[in-house]
């Protein structure tokens, strides 16, 4: 008895000594081991090809890189911490990455969760970000309802714009070749019955309508589909100068493919996912110029150069020229965020992504209203690279190659 | 659109579909093995040709030949190794479909792990052949016509060997009656695996055809075993005639329902056609009656 009160007397003089001594209170804790880290993607099931170009590569080369240079500086405690990270395999399906992001926060107890690929498992996500307070940086993820979910989703922010917005780029950009003359006002579309597909073809369709163009030809297509000469040959048939495919990266190639063969050389091509792929370029080489689709980037920009090669060297592939810069400039916000705010607290972190500005391989970012809208909409291939040529007025925009050039071999 | 586009992109499509599935009819309807793992077995040998044609500038037609005997020495082992201590425990009864189904399944999970640590989720595509062929003013791909004069081949190839030779009859005897087959001196086992290796030499060469004109990533193979098993079912199970017609038939199907109504409604049709069958026929199309 004696001793214990000896001891307790001893650890409180010990404390208020500290005190006294102006010893911040973080530091006489211990710094955290390590800022661990969880994500669930898709490492197996449809959604796996397009985490696998996208995902995967930033985020192990974003830990990598973070941990070479000895952690994220948390100057609460006036030192590097490491990253540390927990992931599962969501399986592509909405509901195991639900579970697993649960398992992530609730059990694993990490301190920030990493989003999966897609439109589709990003909404199914985004309720248990909300519920735990966790900040949702959702970037495979393209969704008119990303205004309206921001209001009720506090911790969520988007990176990757609308379906309008891509679709308004694009239609805006038909009108103007159409008032040059250069192209009729006719379109042929098709889509994925897919959340990304159907979104984009909801919306094109609406600025199709606005801008004067004539939809010839509308139709979606299952997940899944092997062969699309039925659908090319009766687009062939409608005599469009514009081919808008909203497509998934399978049947983006498919697309492709098959037009060569049958001979489909529209005006205009645009195709969905999966063009900006670096397996397109490798696959189809001069016979890609030409072809539009969703991204682009600016090549002239050091920061993405360098950016470039820091994801060959890192994963042996090239970035895809859609998502995979935006992906990365948006763990650099989250990065940026949690040294500006020096320790782990998740609510002083979210508030920093949603007002802070960030210096990223993008240039500044910083969101509007949860909102990242500094993108580009409209990408094309021009001599072996995806360049960005709408939003024509944002720097580094290629004029557009006009028409579509035919298919080489 | 012209009928003749119709015709042909039905029955290229059609050929693929009845060439994928003719392996698992003979694994399934000899061996009495639901092979799940199936797909995973046409992904790989797609995985090997794109490597043997981009690391090494092989020409697909030589990895072609290279899959049969490959493919026919894999899943013989996969029969020999794995599944015949299952034929031994269930004594080739009904248990060993559930067995065979949670095995293969293990095995599916197996097959794809190696092949995402070697290749990654990501897809892999190359161009062979990728040119069109004119017919009477129709164009098709010189792929896709391959596939279709592969499966014609095959199918009537391997029909003749069944119905024509000893060898084809012994695998006959077993499909039908795999107890009544040994009272005649019929080694059940080794025709059983014979017939699982052919199945095995059959799925490598529509992996490496496939391989040629689709985009493909190391976790699609469910997406074909499903298809597969749905011409197995409609076509009889165990018969390779029946197997390539159902696969012509939902490949016409999906053709003709794409080009005159709506090419999002080929899935549906493709069900719908599998439902009617299962309501009608239910031993398939050329199914015998239940056995």
């Amino acid at each position: 008895m004696h001793a214990d009160t000896k001891r307790f007397w001893l650890k409180h003089a010990a404390v208020a000594a500290m005190v006294a001594c102006g010893l911040p209170l973080a530091q006489a804790q211990d710094a955290p081991k390590s800022v661990r880290i969880g994500w669930a993607i898709a490492k197996t099931g449809p959604n796996a090809g397009g985490t696998a170009t996208t995902v995967t590569p930033n985020y192990e080369m974003w830990v990598k890189e973070i941990n070479a240079a000895g952690g994220l500086m948390l100057k609460a405690y006036g030192k590097r911490v490491p990253i540390e990270v927990v992931e599962y395999d969501d399986r592509s399906s909405s509901e195991e990455a639900v579970r697993a992001t649960e398992r992530l926060m609730t059990q694993d107890k990490v301190d920030f969760v990493l989003p999966p690929w897609g439109t589709a498992n990003n909404l199914a996500v985004g309720p248990t970000y909300e519920k735990h307070k966790y900040p949702l940086l959702a970037v495979n993820s393209v969704t008119d309802k990303a205004p309206d979910l921001v209001k009720r989703w506090k911790h969520a922010f988007f990176f990757l714009g609308t379906g309008t917005q891509y679709a308004e780029a694009l239609v805006s950009y038909l009108e103007e070749a159409k008032k040059a003359g250069k192209i009729g006002d006719k379109i042929a579309m098709v889509n994925i019955a897919d959340g990304f597909g159907v979104e984009l073809a909801n919306a094109a369709r609406k600025a199709a309508a606005k801008h004067g163009f004539t939809l010839v030809y509308d139709k979606s297509y299952p997940i899944g589909t092997q062969d699309m000469t039925p659908i090319l040959n009766e687009v062939k048939g409608k005599g469009a100068d514009t081919f808008i495919a909203f497509s998934y990266p399978p049947d983006t190639f498919l697309i492709t493919d098959q037009s060569k063969v049958l001979g489909l050389n529209p005006k205009v091509m645009f195709l969905g996912v999966g063009s900006q792929f670096p397996m397109y370029k490798q696959k189809f080489g001069a016979s890609a110029e030409g072809i539009m689709g969703p991204g682009g980037v600016d090549f002239d920009s050091p920061a993405i150069k360098d950016y470039f090669q820091r994801h060959v060297a890192s994963s042996k592939q090239e970035p895809d020229r859609f998502a995979s810069t935006v992906q990365y400039a948006a763990l650099q916000v989250l990065q940026q965020a949690i040294e500006k705010v020096g320790k782990i607290d998740r609510a002083a972190v979210t508030n920093e992504i949603r007002t802070g500005s960030f210096d990223t391989i993008l240039g500044p970012v910083k969101l509007e209203n949860q909102l990242f809208n500094n993108l580009w909409w409209v990408g094309q291939w021009q001599n072996g690279e995806f360049y960005g040529v709408a939003p024509s007025a944002k720097k580094g925009a290629k004029p557009a190659l006009l028409p579509k050039p035919a298919w080489k071999n | 659109m012209n009928f003749l586009d119709v015709l042909l992109a039905g029955a290229t499509l059609g050929g693929l579909y009845g060439l994928v599935a003719m392996g698992l009819t003979l694994q399934y309807g000899v061996a009495r093995i639901m092979n799940l793992s199936y797909g995973e077995f046409l992904i790989a040998p797609a995985f090997l040709t794109y490597v043997l044609v981009s690391q090494f500038g092989l020409s697909p037609l030589w990895v072609l030949v290279l899959a049969i005997p490959l493919g026919f020495a894999v899943q013989w082992l996969v029969y020999q190794l794995l599944l015949t201590p299952l034929v031994r425990r269930t004594g080739a009864g009904p248990a060993l479909e559930v067995d065979s189904i949670l095995a293969t399944f293990g095995l599916l999970f197996v097959v794809q792990g190696a092949m995402l640590v070697v290749f990654g989720g990501n897809y892999y595509s190359y161009e062979y052949l990728s040119v069109p062929i004119h017919v009477l003013g129709s164009t098709v791909a010189a792929n896709r016509l391959l596939v279709l004069v592969v499966a014609v081949l095959v199918g009537g190839g391997l029909y003749a060997l069944l119905t024509r030779t000893r060898m084809g009859t012994v695998v006959r005897a077993v499909s039908v009656a795999p107890r009544f087959a040994q009272l005649v001196g019929i080694n059940v086992r080794q025709t059983s695996a014979l017939a699982f290796g052919m199945g095995g030499a059959l799925v490598a060469v529509s992996g490496v055809l496939v391989s040629m004109f689709l985009p493909f990533s190391a976790s699609m193979g469910t997406m074909f075993a499903m298809k597969a098993l749905i011409v197995v079912i409609m076509g009889g199970v165990g018969n390779l005639m029946g197997c390539l017609m159902a696969g012509l038939l939902l490949g016409f199907a999906e053709t003709l329902v794409a080009s005159f109504v709506d090419p999002g409604l080929t899935l549906a049709v493709n069900f719908g056609l599998f439902l009617l069958v299962l309501l009608f026929r239910p031993t398939g199309l050329f199914g015998k009656a239940a056995r």
